[in-house]
């Protein structure tokens, strides 16, 4: 879209006064843009790389280890158990979790009065602080006095230790994630009300029934959203640090350390041990581990992302 | 009910096309609305109320001196003043930056707009902590830990998401306009600010509020760039506190209650923008 002009200016190596001028504008309005990519992003992405073949404390100077500290991390169980967790929270959390916020999206679609009371509703647990939220399920899922617990014993279920059981700290971490679905819904829907009505239509004269028209319209649809909350998911979950910050009483990682999140152990080494060579390097691995993923679903997704033609 | 347009309607259309819908749409809807209902609840109840088996759904009597008792034992107004500052400070940054390099990308046309559009899209699969560190480093050595610069300065800089939005709005502008202003000697500059962003109001607005509900949010960064307690925010304010009384809910809860609203109001407010953002995102392909 950006080369509608370039066949005009191909016959011309000379640039006209407009548009020499057009660059300029076009560069100065860009400039804060352009400014902070270079100092806020490509700079310290540069130094960041060379840190990790440090060992830094904030104090002295980088000492140069090599590749010192990428050995150290592979040795390290934080590091291994760190990347379960976080990989836990990633293909199964995740997945979980956009599975909801469609069903959400497609109950929300439904033609009835006052659909928008719902959907207001529905995206509200989305407006509360992390902070706040977290707090909240501390109490929800306390053992003996919390909710959860009260109305589970009264069905005669299993009352788990949830946020103390080591088994059940990540499916806490699920069951407050269902309530968060209301914002993926929401995106899921704006798509769903892109969906041409004729399509659905032409299904039914055609005998398919509400299942197939599913399968075969509405999920093909909807892929290119789903390929895109995919990715924004999977980056999530390599961020998760709150609640786990709460849950756990600071970057401790929780019963068993079953908390601990990659950017939770990224932080410990950082922030609270002061070994920015060594977390430098923990963030390097990471941002291969999410170029790699997004790529490989990228890959995958020539297979099950549909482009309607427009 | 009596006017019925359709009076033969049955029962059972009536069951499937609106009892039916109805009750699973408020069933979900209860759940939806379950933990903040049950933060309210717990922020007016007794310290005995709190801790009882099982416990007590609704409180006897509401303790809204709990509000008092939260604002007593922690410097909250304190805490909202500072996250305030910082909402306003981020709010500037981002309307600053965002309609300019949209701008930019979407009605100037110059080599390398192309180049500068993928870089900002990049920008959302790169994983922060790859250039936080050396980030904190810069800032530390700037002397600018303990205080908000490094949480305000970057919002100056644009943000993709934000950029991306102007951008989309931008596109379906038509370019009439401008161009009949440019033949009228209005400068580039004039154009933009006379006549580009009075109609960018409503990508505006959802970046307001959008960075309003993100740095109100925010635990992250002023947990690392913040060490002074005066200069704490609501987040950290709440986990401080929680990590010295730990067993007090009633006043935590009564806090979290407090911090909670302005973000509520304000989705409440702001609703429209929030739907139109995921409109937005859907359409691009």
């Amino acid at each position: 879209m950006f080369t509608q002009s370039a066949a005009n200016r191909k016959t011309s190596n000379i640039m006209t006064v407009k548009e020499r001028r057009d660059q300029w504008l076009g560069l100065a309005f860009a400039s804060p843009f352009i400014l902070g990519f270079l100092l806020l992003t490509m700079i310290p992405f540069g130094q960041s790389f060379y840190y990790s073949l440090t060992e830094y404390d904030l104090f002295g100077e980088p000492q140069w280890v090599g590749l010192g500290n990428y050995q150290k991390i592979l040795e390290d169980p934080a590091f291994y158990k760190s990347l379960t967790n976080t990989f836990f929270m990633a293909f199964i959390a995740v997945p979980i979790l956009l599975t909801v916020s469609l069903m959400i999206a497609l109950l929300l679609n439904l033609k009835v009065k006052g659909i928008a009371v719902y959907r207001t509703l529905y995206y509200l647990p989305v407006a509360i602080p992390v902070v706040a939220n977290s707090i909240l399920w501390l109490w929800i899922l306390n053992p003996q006095y919390g909710i959860l617990n009260t109305i589970l014993r009264a069905f005669n279920l299993p009352d788990p230790a949830w946020l103390l059981d080591p088994m059940f700290t990540k499916p806490s971490l699920i069951i407050m994630g269902l309530l968060g679905t209301g914002g993926g819904a929401l995106i899921y829907l704006a798509a769903l009300q892109g969906i041409p009505k004729e399509m659905y239509e032409a299904a039914e004269i055609d005998g398919a029934n509400a299942w197939s028209r599913f399968r075969h319209i509405t999920l093909p649809a909807l892929s290119p959203v789903t390929l895109f909350q995919l990715i924004m998911g999977l980056i999530g979950a390599f961020q998760i640090f709150t609640e786990s910050f709460i849950f756990a009483n600071g970057a401790t990682g929780g019963p068993d350390q079953s908390l601990l999140f990659y950017a939770v152990n990224l932080y410990q080494e950082a922030f609270v041990n002061l070994h920015m060579g060594y977390a430098s390097a923990l963030a390097w691995i990471l941002f291969v581990i999410v170029m790699l993923i997004t790529l490989i679903i990228f890959k995958s997704s020539l297979r099950w992302v549909y482009y309607g033609g427009e | 009910m009596e006017k019925r347009i359709h009076p033969r309607r049955s029962f059972a259309y009536h069951l499937k096309h609106t009892i039916l819908p109805h009750a699973v749409l408020s069933l979900v809807g209860l759940f939806f609305l379950f933990p903040f209902i049950w933060l309210l609840l717990n922020s007016v109840k007794t310290p005995q109320e709190i801790f009882t088996i099982p416990p007590k759904l609704w409180p006897e009597e509401f303790q809204w001196q709990n509000y008092v008792k939260a604002f007593q034992s922690m410097p909250f107004f304190g805490y909202v003043l500072n996250t305030l500052f910082l909402v306003f400070a981020n709010i500037v940054g981002q309307l600053f930056s965002a309609p300019l390099v949209a701008y930019s990308l979407a009605k100037i046309r110059w080599k390398g707009r192309g180049v500068v559009f993928a870089l900002v899209l990049a920008t959302v699969i790169l994983p922060p902590q790859v250039t936080m560190i050396p980030m904190y480093i810069i800032f530390a050595k700037l002397d600018w830990v303990n205080t908000y610069l490094p949480l305000i300065l970057p919002s100056f800089f644009g943000t993709a998401f934000n950029i991306f939005l102007v951008r989309q709005f931008l596109l379906g502008i038509p370019n009439e306009l401008s161009d009949a202003a440019r033949i009228d000697g209005a400068s580039e500059f004039r154009i933009y600010w006379q006549i580009m962003l009075p109609l960018l109001m409503p990508p505006l607005a959802t970046i307001a509020i959008f960075t309003f509900q993100g740095v109100w949010h925010d635990f992250f960064g002023p947990l690392i760039y913040l060490n002074d307690e005066r200069l704490w925010t609501i987040s950290v304010g709440l986990q401080g506190f929680l990590q010295e009384h730990g067993a007090q809910w009633e006043l935590l809860m009564a806090a979290a209650t407090m911090f909670t609203l302005p973000s509520v109001i304000v989705y409440f407010i702001g609703q429209r923008y929030f739907i139109q953002a995921g409109t937005q995102l859907v359409q691009y392909k």
